[in-house]
């Protein structure tokens, strides 16, 4: 076996140095009745061929960007991903490194990551930034858990329902067992999260929105921010569409206390929906409760600049029980390649490709318009919008599944039984005007 | 220092991106605007946000400098204790950079995906039979994700007993993270010591051991390198009481093909794909933490569920007693392809070949240096071996110290003053993929080391030499944080 | 590290077993930790105070002391109100190192019952417990 490198003699010759006969005697020191009796009942190996052959068969299975086109969106977003990027992230000496540790060995990812967290802070108008978390669904649980500890004596967050539904989910998972009541903030005709229900309220710990929301809709950060701040919770926003704020008013600038995010827009391919990017960044004043690594700048001993891992009395392998949140392990490879991707595109070009999602989106939804569809909800989207789709879609979408290697929006009725024949799509810059002529031709 | 990797070599310096941007400079292509601009009300626009303006070459160049100040795996041993750097193969990059895994969408419809979700469902039934458990999830991001999600299906379990506990068992050469996911679901630590021969005794679980204790957490080999000999008994300790079992899979190299933890009464265990199925850690992550169950357990699991129907594959999205949903997706798709690609290039027999050379290389070094360090508990290792600073303390060196100056002999140091049950350990795990020359190099670097203390303690003092910095100001960093430039 | 001869124990305060001490001045109890405990933490980055106003019972945490890689909580011997924390220490944690009695205090609070200190231990019966 090639990862393999022991000889029969070295063995040989390491066995006489242990003092063991075998390779079986390794294992004397577990019990006999503890040790397995048979073989592992496995595949025989492949060679190097074989499994490129097996594994090209079965991707071939899957409908993927670029071959497919996929129009939707919906916390997985496709966008290109320049040439450089795979190429410098995959380089051996980021990639196969272990957590920077050591960091007199370690500059490299460490400094990587101090401009990963200077880049997304800029970005979003907050303060501080962590070295990244999991995904977008997770920085927001963990989110609600700081308001929760921020407010020892109340129990209670406010969530609002266009909060895509599987980080809904994920967070009634995490909460569970605190008992923790989660009170639902319904929608708006106008496609924006519905404050009312709080305004009898004022034992809510952290109110929580997502912008662009789950119908991509914007919403209103700064009035969202005042109910928080009558109520005296905590504002705490969240986005899966991280290029949104190559355009829109950053989450910062709305006063906003802390901000979970998905980062796999910039840079990271969608990979049937991980590894991506969890982003958690927040003003000054909580740098001390987000959890997770942070890179901070300081000095060696000859007076040269260089980075360390700090703040880390905050994780769990020091203060163990006592720690707020258990993540060791993070995304630390996507935060760098979104670093990459974000100093590569720069100001200029970030702006411009948000803006040209945007545009490529209002196309899209105008021409799903002229082909009978409608549009429920009026405020302003970013690149996803939901439109109610049009007697015998559903029949239509189904045959260009199958044919043309197009798959025409999702369907929203499974989140939101109410929203019979409604439909999320997205439009990325990786459509092109034909690409959405064709696909709206073929469903018309 | 003769006949080592460590040189010094030329290092290029790099300055921060911010300090390098031109106005004017873009690094990408921007796609042709062939439709119509179309503008946001300017009430929801901000300004575009001050990023760097670099050209493409500007960005390769600055980051293969820093690439160059990092020590990988591919350029040294790194005999990290419980971290299991083993050698990460290339064809695996190759199979989860495949379009139709890297390209695929998933929320596209389940007949859209089937190569991904059989991919899934034989990952899954692979990884339940090394463990000899029931049902695996693969949707946890990392090991302490899985941990959270074995302890949430603990939790959900003792809920469905219509009796909640209050406390779990956990060793005190327990991970960090062991603590910190039980006390997310609400539970008490309650702290237990090794014996004296550094593994777990029947009689010290069965003291703490009562009704209100939910489980154990235990990682077997532990954290010293040692299998619990005890396991069988102390797991039947737990089971009597109505209490369960969790394994901590951080060590699970040392026993592939050798033991099924399913068999010897663990309940649940986690994964780390990045440590034992060869995942690289891309500098911090990400990680992938796949739990295995036993049939107590599997209803809790979280969904969505991979269901083989015939020759097709689908989600199930929702069972009556799941724990919910642990992260957005199903799981680090990309990570899982890696770690099925690892398996299938190895196959049952090869697996625990892996093991058994883990355990010889472990147990040549702990050998080979017995005389120059001490061991604190001085019997056969498992994957790794646990030495500490204790001879050295005469000259006033560290831990530290010495990991430092293994920098200059170009290795990564091992894992330091972890297990805390050590004072001033010294962790090391060779893994199976380092070769006898290297670590017979090592070895050589580690005498050379001990020989140091003794004769020249100032050169540890003032390690590493080599590399591009030397130790930074921690206190510095912690006392005034600067977090962004 | 000190030897327990080299330490800095003043005769007139009183010390808790978790290495705090506590002066009384009227009903107002200064509160800190002795010279002791910042030595066996190293050099302190960190300290979490609670906010003035809060109510506290004798042993519970009301903050923590940080150095690098460790945290070490601290506990007020006295029940009663904070009324002032050192907010000199957010910028120079280190005055704990250097002056634990005087610039590295970390509370102060108004006490309801004095008679609560009575259980702590003076310098000599605090040495005697640290020889063990």
């Amino acid at each position: 076996m090639r990862y393999l490198p022991h000889t029969e003699q070295d063995i040989q010759e390491m066995l006489k140095k242990t003092g063991h006969t075998s390779l079986d005697d390794l294992f004397k020191t577990i019990p006999a009745q503890c040790q397995l009796k048979k073989e592992l009942d496995l595949p025989e190996a492949l060679t190097e061929w074989e499994l490129d052959s097996h594994m090209e068969e079965l991707a071939s299975l899957n409908a993927a960007f670029p071959k497919q086109k996929i129009f939707i969106g919906a916390g997985s977003y496709p966008h290109y991903i320049p040439s450089l990027i795979p190429y410098i992230a995959g380089r051996s000496e980021f990639a196969t490194a272990y957590t920077p540790y050591q960091p007199e060995i370690s500059q490299g990812t460490l400094q990587g990551i101090y401009e990963f967290q200077t880049m997304i802070t800029e970005l979003l108008g907050t303060d501080v930034a962590t070295a990244s978390h999991y995904d977008c669904g997770t920085a927001l649980a963990e989110a609600l858990l700081i308001a929760l500890k921020k407010k020892k004596k109340l129990n209670k967050i406010a969530l609002s329902s266009l909060i895509h539904p599987h980080h809904r989910q994920i967070i009634k998972t995490y909460l569970d067992p605190r008992g923790c009541e989660i009170v639902d903030l319904p929608f708006k005709d106008d496609g924006t999260t519905d404050f009312s229900p709080l305004d009898a309220m004022d034992d809510i710990a952290g109110i929580a929105i997502q912008s662009p929301n789950f119908f991509g809709c914007i919403e209103n950060l700064e009035q969202a921010k005042a109910i928080a701040d009558s109520k005296k919770a905590l504002f705490i926003t969240s986005f899966t569409e991280c290029l949104a704020y190559g355009l829109l008013k950053s989450p910062g600038k709305c006063g906003v206390d802390l901000v979970a995010g998905e980062g796999q827009s910039l840079g990271i391919p969608q990979s049937f929906g991980g590894p991506g990017l969890g982003i958690l960044t927040s003003s000054k004043k909580y740098i001390r409760d987000l959890p997770g690594r942070y890179v901070g700048r300081t000095k060696d001993k000859n007076g040269e600049t260089g980075f360390v891992l700090t703040l880390s009395t905050r994780e769990q392998h020091i203060r163990r029980e006592k720690a707020g949140s258990n993540i060791c392990s993070n995304n630390g490879l996507n935060a760098l390649t979104a670093g990459i991707y974000l100093a590569a595109a720069g100001k200029n070009g970030i702006r411009a490709l948000a803006q040209l999602n945007h545009d490529k989106a209002v196309f899209l939804e105008k021409e799903l318009h002229k082909a009978g569809f409608t549009t429920p909800f009026s405020q302003p989207f970013f690149n996803e919008f939901v439109v109610k789709a049009p007697k015998g879609f559903k029949e239509k979408r189904d045959a260009v599944k199958k044919n043309k290697g197009m798959v025409p929006g999702l369907a929203l009725e499974k989140y939101y039984p109410l929203l019979k024949d409604h439909y999320l799509f997205c439009a990325t810059e990786v459509f092109s005007k034909k690409d959405m002529e064709t696909m709206v031709r073929e469903v018309k | 220092m003769e006949n080592t990797s460590g040189i010094s070599g030329l290092i290029l310096k790099e300055d921060f991106l911010w300090n390098k941007s031109r106005k004017g400079r873009c690094g990408i292509s921007i796609p042709k605007q062939d439709v119509k601009q179309s503008l946001l009300d300017p009430e929801l626009t901000g300004d575009a946000p001050e990023l760097p303006e670099l050209s493409e070459f500007d960005v390769v160049r600055h980051y293969t400098r820093l690439s160059q100040w990092n020590f990988g795996l591919d350029s040294g041993m790194y005999p990290l204790g419980s971290c299991t750097m083993k050698y990460n193969p290339k064809t695996n990059e190759v199979q989860a950079a495949r379009p139709g895994f890297a390209g695929a969408h998933p929320l596209a419809d389940e007949e859209l995906c089937q190569g991904a979700l059989e991919m899934m469902y034989n990952l899954e039934q692979f990884l339940a039979e090394l463990t000899g458990l029931e049902a695996v999830t693969l949707q946890p991001a990392a090991g302490a994700h899985g941990e959270l999600t074995g302890m949430l299906a603990i939790h959900a379990y003792h809920e469905k007993q219509g009796h909640q506990r209050s406390k779990i068992i956990i060793p005190d050469s327990a991970h960090g993270t062991n603590p910190a996911s039980a006390t997310l679901c609400g539970y008490k630590s309650v702290n237990i010591l090794s014996g004296k021969d550094g593994i777990l005794t029947p009689e010290s679980v069965a003291e703490v051991m009562d009704e209100e204790v939910a489980g154990i957490m235990i990682t077997n080999p532990n954290t010293l390198g040692l299998f619990e000999e005890n396991i069988k008994e102390i797991a039947d300790i737990v089971h009597d009481k109505g209490g369960l079992v969790y394994g901590d899979g951080a060590n699970l190299n040392a026993i592939m093909g050798i033991v099924k933890p399913g068999e010897i009464g663990i309940d649940v265990l986690h994964f780390n794909l990045h440590k034992t199925f060869s995942t690289p850690h891309g500098g911090g992550g990400p990680g992938s933490g796949p739990i295995a169950v036993n049939k107590k357990l599997e209803p809790f699991l979280p969904v969505p569920r991979i269901a083989k129907n015939g020759s097709t594959y689908a989600l199930i999205q929702d069972t009556p007693d799941t724990i919910g949903r642990m992260l957005t997706f199903y799981g680090h798709f990309g990570v899982l392809v890696k770690a099925y690609s690892y398996i299938l290039s190895l196959g049952g027999k090869y697996l625990k070949k892996t093991s058994q050379l883990a355990v010889l290389n472990a147990n040549y070094i702990k050998e080979s240096l017995r005389d120059d360090f001490f061991l604190p508990y001085d019997r056969p290792c498992m994957h790794e071996c646990v030495f500490t600073d204790k001879n050295q303390e005469k000259n006033n060196i560290t831990t530290l110290d010495i990991s430092k100056r293994i920098i200059d002999y170009g290795f990564h140091p091992p894992t330091i003053y972890f297990p805390l049950v050590v004072h001033g350990s010294i962790m090391i795990e060779p893994t199976e993929t380092e070769s006898k020359e290297t670590i017979d190099e090592f070895i050589a670097a580690l005498k050379q080391i001990a020989k140091e203390a003794e004769n020249n303690p100032e050169i540890l003092k003032s390690a590493p030499h080599l590399s591009k910095v030397s130790r930074l100001d921690e206190v510095a960093a912690a006392r005034k944080p600067m977090l962004r430039g | 590290m000190k030897e327990i001869s080299e330490l800095n124990l003043p005769e007139d305060i009183k010390y808790s077993k978790d290495h705090e001490w506590a002066k009384a001045e009227d009903d107002i109890v200064t509160i800190g930790i002795n010279d002791y405990a910042q030595d066996q933490l190293g050099e302190i980055v960190f300290i979490e105070v609670p906010e003035v106003g809060d109510t506290l019972e004798k042993g519970d945490e009301f903050g923590t002391v940080e150095s690098v890689k460790a945290v070490s909580e601290v506990y007020t011997p006295v029940s009663g109100e904070v009324v002032e924390v050192n907010e000199s220490l957010e910028d120079a944690p280190e005055n704990v190192n250097n002056s634990p009695y005087e610039d590295g205090w970390i509370i102060k609070i108004k006490a309801g019952d004095l008679s609560e200190l009575d259980n702590l231990l003076d310098k000599t019966a605090y040495l005697k417990m640290l020889e063990g």
